[in-house]
C-alpha cells in the first residue's frame, strides 16, 4: 500500500479583506519576508513534526512563483527542513496542477520502489494586476505531505491525468501579474469539460460510483463552479464537496487542493474515500482512501487553526509596500543598509549555521554556543564540539531593540533570544505585535527571507511569537 | 611586568574643531591636529621619529600621516581597533618611546565620516563571515542594554529615559563651553524625551553626533620632557581588553555590564597603582556614544560604587562642578565622534585640564585623569588610560 503517511499546511498569519480593502471575504497574504519557498519550509516542518526524516530520499517542490528562474528551491527546502544530503530535489514549475502532479509522480516513485519515502511540498504567491479581481482572490499558502508505503494514514488507489493546452490564464517569464482570457471561455470549455473528463476517467479506472467517495477535494477557479462541476458528474455537492475556504483563504494556486486536501484530512475518518482534482494545463483526479492510520498522524496545527489565527493587514497599501508595487528596487528597501557586501564562499561556508541555525555544543563542559565555535568561549578545548540544530528550538527574549529605520518593517524588532536547553542569538523577529515584545516572552524559529543582495535571496531564520501553544 | 608608568610623557597635543566639516579633507585633519601639537611640543617636523595613526574607515596604511606631515620616510604604522584606534596610536606611540627605541613620537588620530554618504556604513568594510545575520546600526546593540537595565531596576519607560536624559543634558551643558565641539546648544530633559526614537528605547538625542576631526600628541621621555617644558603630562598606565563576542555566544551574559570595561580599567589601575578609583580618579573622558553606555561606565570603571550609578546621575557626582566631573568637553555627545580622532581627543581635554589650560570648563585640582574608549559592541574591544602632572 502506498500513500500519505504524514501531512502538514502552512497559512501564513496575515489577512487582507474587509470593508476597508472593498472586500467581502478575506484572503490569506505572506508577509513581505516570506515567499513560496519560505512557506514551503513551514508546511514541510509542520508536516515532519515527530516523523523520521532520515528515510525521505526525494523531495519535490511545486510551484509556479519560484524566487530564482535559474536556481532550485527544492534544494533549499530540503536543508531548512534538515532532510539527509542523500535526498533527491526536483522543482515541479509551470502549472497550476504542479501540485497533484508532484503527488502522483511521488506515488509512482515510492510504488516502483526507487525512493522509501518521498516529501511533497506546493506554495504560491501569485499576484493580480493592482485592483483587479484576481487580486482579491487569490491567496497564500502551502502544504505538505510525505508518500510512503509502510503506516499509510490516507491510501493512493489511482489517478487519471488529462493534458490540454489551453490559454485561460498565463504569465510569460516577465510577467508580475497574470494574465487571463474571458472567465467564462476558461470556464465552458476548460474546467467544466477537461476537469470532468479526468474524473470520470478516475471513475472508470477505478470502476468506482459518486456513493463511493465521502469528500471531493476540488480545485475550483471561482466560489461557484467546482459544485456546478460536482453536481455535473452525479455528486451532491452540499454533502460531499469539501469546502474550498475561497472566503479565507484565497485561491493558492499550485497549492490549492491540496490544502483543501490537508483541511480534508484533519476531518477524515477511516474508510473515508476522498477524490483529489487538481487543474491546469488540464487535469488530474486522484483517488484516496483514509485508513485507520490516520488518528495518529492527524495534525494538531490544522488548516481551521492555522485560518484561526490570523491578524489583518490595516491597509491596501501595506500590501503593495510588501510586494513591492511601490516601489521600483523594492527587493532592496526591505531591509536596512547594512546589509550588503555578499561573500558567496562565505556563505556556502555557513550554511548549517545559516540554513537550520547550528550552534556547536562543547564535548568537554557541554555548553552551547551560537554561531558554531571551534574554540570553546567557556573551557577553550579546540575542535571538541558537535552541531547543534536550534531552528526547531524555543526560545525566549532576553532583551530587545527596536529599529526605526525600515520602510517596510517598521519598527525591525532586534531581540536577544537564549533557547531552551542553552544556546543565544540575535535575531529579527517576524509576525509580531509590538505592543506585545517584552522580556521573557517565548518564541519559535521561522525560515525567512532576511534581505536582498547582488540578486541573491538570502533567507535566514527570525523568531515570532508562539503561534501554538 | 614592569609597566609603563612615568615614563612617557606627553609634552604637546592639537585637536581640530570637530564637525561637519565639508570644506576639510583628511590631509587637512591631520596636518591641522598635528602642526598644533607640534607647536605646543616646541619641536619640529623633523624632530619626530616615528608616528602611529588610528583611524578605522579613513584610508590605508602610515601614508596617511606622512603625506601631508611629509614626514621623510620614518616608520609610520596605522593603527585600527574600532573606536579604540586614537588610544591604541598613542599606546603604542607611549611603548615605542619606553621602549628606548625612539625619543620622540607623534600619535595622530583621524576620522573623515562626512564623506561617506549618510554617516559611515560598516556593511561595506571587507567581510570577515557571510553577513546572512541581523546586520544593524550600533545603536541597537547599546538600546538592547538600555532595554536590560530597565527592567533589571524595575523602572518605567520614562522613569529609564529620564534618567539616560540626565547624561545628554550634562554633556550638552559642558559642549557649550567647548569652542572646538559639533553641537553647542543646551538642552533639557523635555529636549531629549521629545526626540524621536531611533533604536528602542534610546531616542536621537540618546546618541553622539557623526563628525569629522582630527587629534594628536607629541611623545617623549620624562628627560626630554623636561629640558622642553616645565609643565607636562605624564602616562601612568593603559589598559586595553578584546573580547572575544561573548555576550552573544553563550546565555551568561547579563547586559547589565560591559566586561571589556572591567578588565580594561583593571588592567589600567593596575599599571597606574590606583588602589580606590571612585576617590583618586579626579576628571574622566569616556566613551559615551549613547548616554546608556556612560552610565554603565561609571559601575565599570568604580567611577560609581556598584549599584550607585543612577543615585550618582541623580546627584549630580559627574558635573562639572560635582565630585568626579565626566565629558568635560562634551564628550563624544557634543564633542562629536570621528571614530579614530576621539581617544585622543579626550586626552587633549584631559591634558588641558591637567595643566589648567581649559578655560571656563577647568576643574580645580585635577591631578589624575582617566581616558576611557569602547570599541565595537559588548564583547569587543575596550582602552583604559590614565594620566598625571609631573609635578
Amino acid at each position: 500500500m502506498v500513500g500519505i503517511t504524514s501531512y502538514g499546511s502552512y497559512v501564513p498569519l496575515w489577512r487582507m479583506g474587509g470593508k476597508a480593502m472593498g472586500m467581502k471575504t478575506e484572503k490569506a497574504i505572506a508577509c513581505f519576508d516570506e515567499d513560496s519557498l519560505t512557506m514551503a519550509v513551514a508546511a514541510g516542518l509542520n508536516c515532519l513534526k515527530g516523523s523520521d526524516r532520515a528515510s525521505i530520499e526525494k523531495v519535490f517542490f511545486a510551484s509556479t512563483t519560484f524566487p530564482y528562474k535559474e536556481k532550485q528551491a527544492a534544494s533549499v527546502i530540503a536543508a531548512a527542513c534538515d532532510l539527509p544530503q542523500g535526498v533527491g530535489t526536483v522543482d515541479v514549475a509551470n502549472s497550476l496542477k504542479g501540485g497533484t502532479s508532484a503527488l502522483m509522480s511521488a506515488f509512482d516513485a515510492v510504488a516502483a520502489k526507487s525512493a522509501k519515502k518521498v516529501m511533497v511540498t506546493a506554495a504560491d504567491m501569485r499576484m493580480g494586476l493592482p485592483m483587479e479581481q484576481h487580486e482579491r482572490t487569490f491567496g497564500d499558502g502551502a502544504a505538505a505531505f510525505v508518500i510512503g508505503d509502510t503506516d499509510v494514514a490516507a491510501e493512493i488507489e489511482g489517478s487519471y491525468s488529462v493534458s490540454c493546452d489551453m490559454l485561460d490564464i498565463w504569465r510569460t517569464q516577465d510577467d508580475k501579474f497574470v494574465r487571463f482570457w474571458e472567465a467564462r471561455f476558461g470556464l465552458t470549455e476548460g474546467y467544466l469539460k477537461i476537469a470532468a473528463q479526468a474524473v470520470a476517467g478516475l471513475m472508470k479506472k477505478c470502476n468506482l460510483q459518486p456513493a463511493d467517495f465521502s469528500k471531493l477535494v476540488f480545485y475550483t477557479p471561482d466560489p461557484k463552479s467546482s459544485a456546478k462541476l460536482a453536481k455535473m458528474l452525479g455528486f451532491d455537492p452540499g454533502t460531499q464537496l469539501q469546502n474550498p475556504m475561497l472566503d479565507v483563504l484565497g485561491n493558492t494556486g499550485t497549492s490549492f487542493a491540496l490544502i483543501q486536501l490537508a483541511a480534508a484530512l484533519d476531518e477524515a475518518k477511516p474508510g473515508d474515500r476522498i477524490l483529489l482534482l487538481g487543474y491546469g494545463d488540464g487535469a488530474d483526479a486522484i483517488a484516496i482512501k483514509v485508513t485507520e492510520q490516520i488518528d495518529k498522524i492527524r495534525n494538531k496545527n490544522g488548516v481551521k487553526a492555522q485560518l484561526d489565527s490570523k491578524k489583518m493587514i490595516p491597509a491596501y497599501t501595506t500590501y503593495l509596500v510588501w510586494r513591492g508595487l511601490l516601489n521600483p528596487e523594492h527587493e532592496k528597501i526591505y531591509y536596512s543598509n547594512y546589509q550588503e557586501n555578499t561573500a558567496v564562499p562565505a556563505i556556502y561556508r555557513e550554511r548549517s549555521r545559516i540554513l537550520t541555525l547550528c550552534g556547536s555544543k562543547c564535548k568537554d563542559c557541554g555548553v552551547i554556543q551560537f554561531p558554531p565555535q571551534r574554540v570553546c568561549v567557556k573551557c577553550h578545548s579546540v575542535d571538541q564540539y558537535d552541531e547543534v540544530k536550534l531552528s526547531d528550538k524555543k526560545a525566549t527574549i532576553f532583551t530587545y531593540s527596536m529599529d526605526f529605520s525600515s520602510m517596510v518593517d517598521q519598527p525591525t524588532v532586534l531581540p536577544i533570544i537564549d533557547f531552551e536547553g542553552g544556546g543565544r542569538a540575535e535575531v529579527y523577529m517576524t509576525d509580531r505585535d509590538v505592543k506585545e515584545v517584552k522580556i521573557g516572552m517565548e518564541v519559535e524559529m521561522t525560515f525567512r527571507k532576511i534581505f536582498f543582495d547582488e540578486g541573491i535571496y538570502h533567507y535566514y531564520w527570525k523568531a515570532m511569537p508562539v503561534r501554538f501553544q | 611586568m614592569e609597566g609603563i608608568r612615568d615614563k612617557v610623557a606627553i609634552v604637546g597635543m592639537g585637536c581640530t574643531k570637530f564637525g561637519e566639516l565639508w570644506d576639510k579633507s583628511p590631509d587637512d585633519l591631520v596636518l591641522e591636529s598635528c602642526m598644533e601639537a607640534i607647536e605646543d611640543a616646541g619641536i619640529d617636523i623633523k624632530d619626530i621619529q616615528a608616528g602611529w595613526l588610528g583611524t578605522v574607515t579613513t584610508g590605508n596604511s602610515g601614508t596617511i600621516l606622512t603625506r601631508p606631515l611629509k614626514l621623510d620616510y620614518v616608520p609610520v604604522t596605522r593603527v585600527e581597533n574600532v573606536c579604540c584606534s586614537g588610544t591604541e596610536a598613542l599606546r603604542n606611540a607611549a611603548y615605542g618611546v619606553a621602549s628606548g627605541a625612539y625619543d620622540i613620537v607623534i600619535a595622530c588620530g583621524m576620522e573623515k565620516l562626512k564623506d561617506h554618504n549618510s554617516g559611515f556604513n560598516w556593511a561595506r568594510m571587507p567581510p570577515d563571515y557571510s553577513r546572512v545575520d541581523v546586520r544593524t546600526a550600533p545603536a541597537q546593540f547599546f538600546a538592547k542594554l538600555a532595554t536590560r537595565y530597565f527592567h533589571h531596576h524595575g523602572l518605567s519607560l520614562e522613569e529609564g529615559k529620564t534618567l539616560l536624559a540626565r547624561i545628554a543634558v550634562k554633556n550638552h551643558h559642558n559642549g557649550t563651553m567647548s569652542p572646538n565641539a559639533h553641537i553647542r546648544n543646551e538642552i533639557t530633559i523635555e529636549t531629549v524625551l521629545k526626540s524621536p526614537m531611533i533604536a528602542y528605547p534610546l531616542s536621537l538625542y540618546d546618541a553622539c553626533g557623526i563628525s569629522d576631526g582630527g587629534s594628536a600628541a607629541i611623545l617623549t621621555t620624562p628627560e626630554i620632557a623636561k629640558s622642553l617644558k616645565k609643565d607636562y603630562v605624564l602616562i601612568k598606565g593603559f589598559g586595553v581588553s578584546s573580547g572575544s563576542g561573548q555576550p552573544f555566544l553563550t546565555t551568561d551574559y547579563d547586559f547589565l555590564h560591559m566586561e571589556e570595561n572591567v578588565r580594561a580599567a583593571a588592567a589600567a589601575y593596575k599599571e597606574a597603582g590606583i588602589k580606590n578609583p571612585h576617590e583618586e580618579i579626579d576628571i574622566a573622558e569616556v566613551h559615551d556614544c549613547f548616554t546608556i553606555h556612560e552610565l554603565y561606565i561609571y559601575e565599570d570603571l568604580g567611577l560609581s560604587a556598584k549599584g550607585e550609578g543612577k543615585k550618582d546621575v541623580e546627584e549630580g557626582r559627574f558635573a562639572l562642578d560635582g565630585a568626579l566631573p565626566v565629558n568635560t568637553d562634551g564628550g563624544l555627545k557634543c564633542f562629536g565622534h570621528p571614530l579614530g580622532a576621539s581617544g585622543i581627543r579626550m586626552v587633549y581635554e584631559l591634558y588641558n585640564q591637567l595643566l589648567e589650560k581649559a578655560g571656563k570648563r577647568q576643574v580645580k585640582n585635577a591631578r589624575i585623569a582617566l581616558s576611557h574608549n569602547l570599541g565595537g559592541v559588548p564583547g569587543a574591544n575596550c582602552a583604559v588610560a590614565i594620566f598625571g602632572r609631573n609635578n
